[in-house]
């Protein structure tokens, strides 16, 4: 009996405590989520279940240019960053993880200066440099300091990984008489590749989040991304109240982050753990 | 390993063969300098002239009377930027807000990650369910989720703003305040979580049981056991929250625009240089900023020993 009860009981307490957890971390997004479905009569009911459902509010915002713009702006800045970040980071992460040089030790620090570095501290002076070369309001512009601030979490993500890689297969390939470029197509880059495209999805998320640099260094629907956009918002015509909008352009930015999660949980957490500690 | 194996060899042609496999030893060390090189420097070269150089043009702009609004009346005042901004009362209060949240929101999101940690790390049931949904605070935008309170603790919109009588919360400093931390601490405790978590995975099993065998309570194992080995992790996962959560800037920007005194430093910099369009101001407020982090870096370093992450030797092979 007491057999039976114990093990119950304890699944039933871990039950909760889950419950607890996914209750604390999905209100706020079924919340701005509810609100996106809301027609503009109830949207201040306050009501947690939309008493009246309407997909107005996402028609209204892909019918901007303001909105689809700045999700053009958000996806190809956010890709292109991540591309030559992971690729940077892929090459100095495979120099750390392998090979004896001097000067290792100084590119690991200046990483993490630049993880621990207050981007305020960017702003003032990246506002005056890129408006005299005129980067300002550009693509370039904001892809730079996303560059910038992803490498060294594209480095330690990928060093991390790059350490547990047994290396040694390449050598018993190329004894088995492959060639060098045999060896890495056929055993290292498989072994390499979750690695890589995890620490894209961590670089990718951060360019995606970025506000303070996308609201200083841009100006207009040129260059600015969705959340810069976000806190532009007048709904559609002017003297509408932009609260339907504003939901349902965040709901929209919000589905990639959660596909992400629900496909590659296990990688980004690993990503994330393996990362930070230990290094 | 090519001069262990001649070695074994002692006769004068070996000799010889030693010679030159040091020679082909130092030819691959430098060939392997070469391209360790080569690998890093466009990773190097991209991280400091996007950082090292602004900060230095920042320090330059710091010296200079420099408002866009004037641009004629640019010169160059020394320290003057510096007085004016010391002296304000604005930038204390903004300080003084910003060391408010770092300090509470890190001790809170230092309890409740390690709860989350251990949840996610020991959870029986639904293991992957649970890691799935906290990582959804780490991932969204953190602008989403600023909105996502801000409608919720506005009167007639929201549902919470009714929970604590009536008004709006957001229009009064205190609760203003707490709204913000209560966003921040929602938006970073997974990541706290999941750093804690790698260090949970670092405490032996057998120790634990040894412990309970031992007769030590829960408490005994959690202070004596599990927090001793988890203590690089601990540090680190607080050094990078506390510099993280000393740059708070997005959910204060939606959630008050900094309204009734509840700027940060990053929202007070921000407002004078894009809004006030001050790039003297601004600067030095960022070049203090940078200070103001640097020498919290560095207290944790020296103090606590934190050890960076990656500096050890553990990555060579």
């Amino acid at each position: 009996m007491a057999a039976l009860d114990s093990p119950a009981g304890a699944k039933w307490r871990w039950g909760f405590l889950d419950l607890v957890v996914i209750v604390f971390a999905l209100v706020p997004v079924l919340w701005i989520a509810s609100l996106s479905f809301k027609t503009p009569a109830t949207i201040t009911d306050g009501n947690f279940i939309p008493r009246e459902w309407t997909l107005e509010n996402y028609r209204n915002i892909f019918n901007t240019d303001q909105f689809v713009r700045a999700l053009v702006n958000s996806i190809g800045i956010g890709l292109i960053s991540t591309l030559v970040a992971v690729v940077l980071g892929t090459m100095a992460a495979y120099a750390i993880a392998r090979l004896d040089f001097p000067g290792k030790k100084l590119l690991i620090g200046i990483s993490l200066l630049i993880a621990m570095f207050p981007q305020v501290s960017l702003v003032s002076p990246l506002f005056e440099i890129e408006r005299s070369i005129g980067l300002f309001d550009t693509w370039p512009g904001l892809i730079l300091p996303y560059i910038t601030f992803g490498l060294p979490l594209a480095i330690y993500t990928l060093s991390a990984f790059f350490r547990q890689i047994p290396w040694d297969l390449e050598k018993a390939a190329k004894m088995d008489g492959a060639t060098q470029g045999e060896a890495f197509r056929r055993v290292i880059a498989p072994l390499a590749a979750p690695g890589v495209f995890t620490t894209a999805i961590l670089v990718f998320i951060f360019c995606w989040n970025d506000f303070l640099f996308a609201i200083s260094l841009t100006s207009t629907e040129r260059s600015r991304t969705v959340p810069a956009a976000l806190s532009f918002f007048q709904g559609a015509s002017q003297f509408e109240d932009p609260t339907g909008a504003i939901s349902a352009a965040a709901v929209i930015i919000t589905v990639p982050i959660i596909l992400f999660v629900l496909f590659f949980q296990r990688r980004i957490v690993s990503g994330l753990t393996s990362g930070a500690v230990k290094g | 390993m090519t001069t262990a194996e001649t070695a074994e060899k002692p006769t004068t042609h070996s000799v010889r063969a030693q010679r030159k496999a040091k020679a082909r030893i130092s030819e691959g060390k430098r060939q392997e300098r070469k391209l360790g090189w080569l690998l890093c420097a466009p990773a190097a070269f991209v991280m400091l002239a996007v950082t090292a150089y602004p900060i230095l043009y920042s320090v330059w702009l710091s010296f200079q009377r420099f408002d866009l609004k004037f641009p004629d009346q640019r010169e160059f005042i020394g320290l003057g930027n510096y007085w004016t901004v010391l002296s304000n009362d604005y930038w204390w209060t903004a300080f003084g807000i910003t060391m408010l949240i770092t300090v509470v929101t890190v001790a809170v999101e230092l309890v409740l990650g390690m709860a989350l940690a251990w949840i996610m790390f020991r959870t029986l049931v639904g293991r992957g369910l649970v890691r799935t949904a906290a990582l959804i605070p780490y991932g969204i935008v953190t602008v989403v989720a600023a909105f996502s309170w801000r409608f919720a603790w506005t009167p007639e919109t929201g549902y919470l703003a009714g929970v604590f009588g009536e008004g709006a919360p957001l229009t009064e400093r205190a609760s203003s305040l707490a709204i913000i931390m209560l966003a921040e601490i929602w938006k970073t405790t997974p990541f706290m979580a999941l750093l804690l978590m790698a260090g949970l995975a670092l405490v032996p099993d057998d120790l634990l049981k040894a412990a309970s065998m031992d007769g030590a309570t829960g408490w005994q194992r959690f202070t004596k056991v599990m927090l001793p080995v988890m203590k690089p992790a601990i540090l680190v996962a607080l050094l990078f929250r506390t510099l993280d959560a000393f740059r708070v800037f997005d959910n204060i920007y939606v959630l008050t625009a900094g309204a009734n005194n509840t700027s940060s430093v990053s929202m007070l910099a921000y407002n004078n240089l894009i809004r006030g369009l001050n790039l003297g101001i601004g600067s030095t407020m960022s070049v203090l900023i940078f200070i103001a982090v640097a020498i919290i870096a560095f207290i944790f370093v020296k103090l606590f020993g934190t050890a960076a992450p990656g500096s050890e030797e553990g990555g060579r092979r």
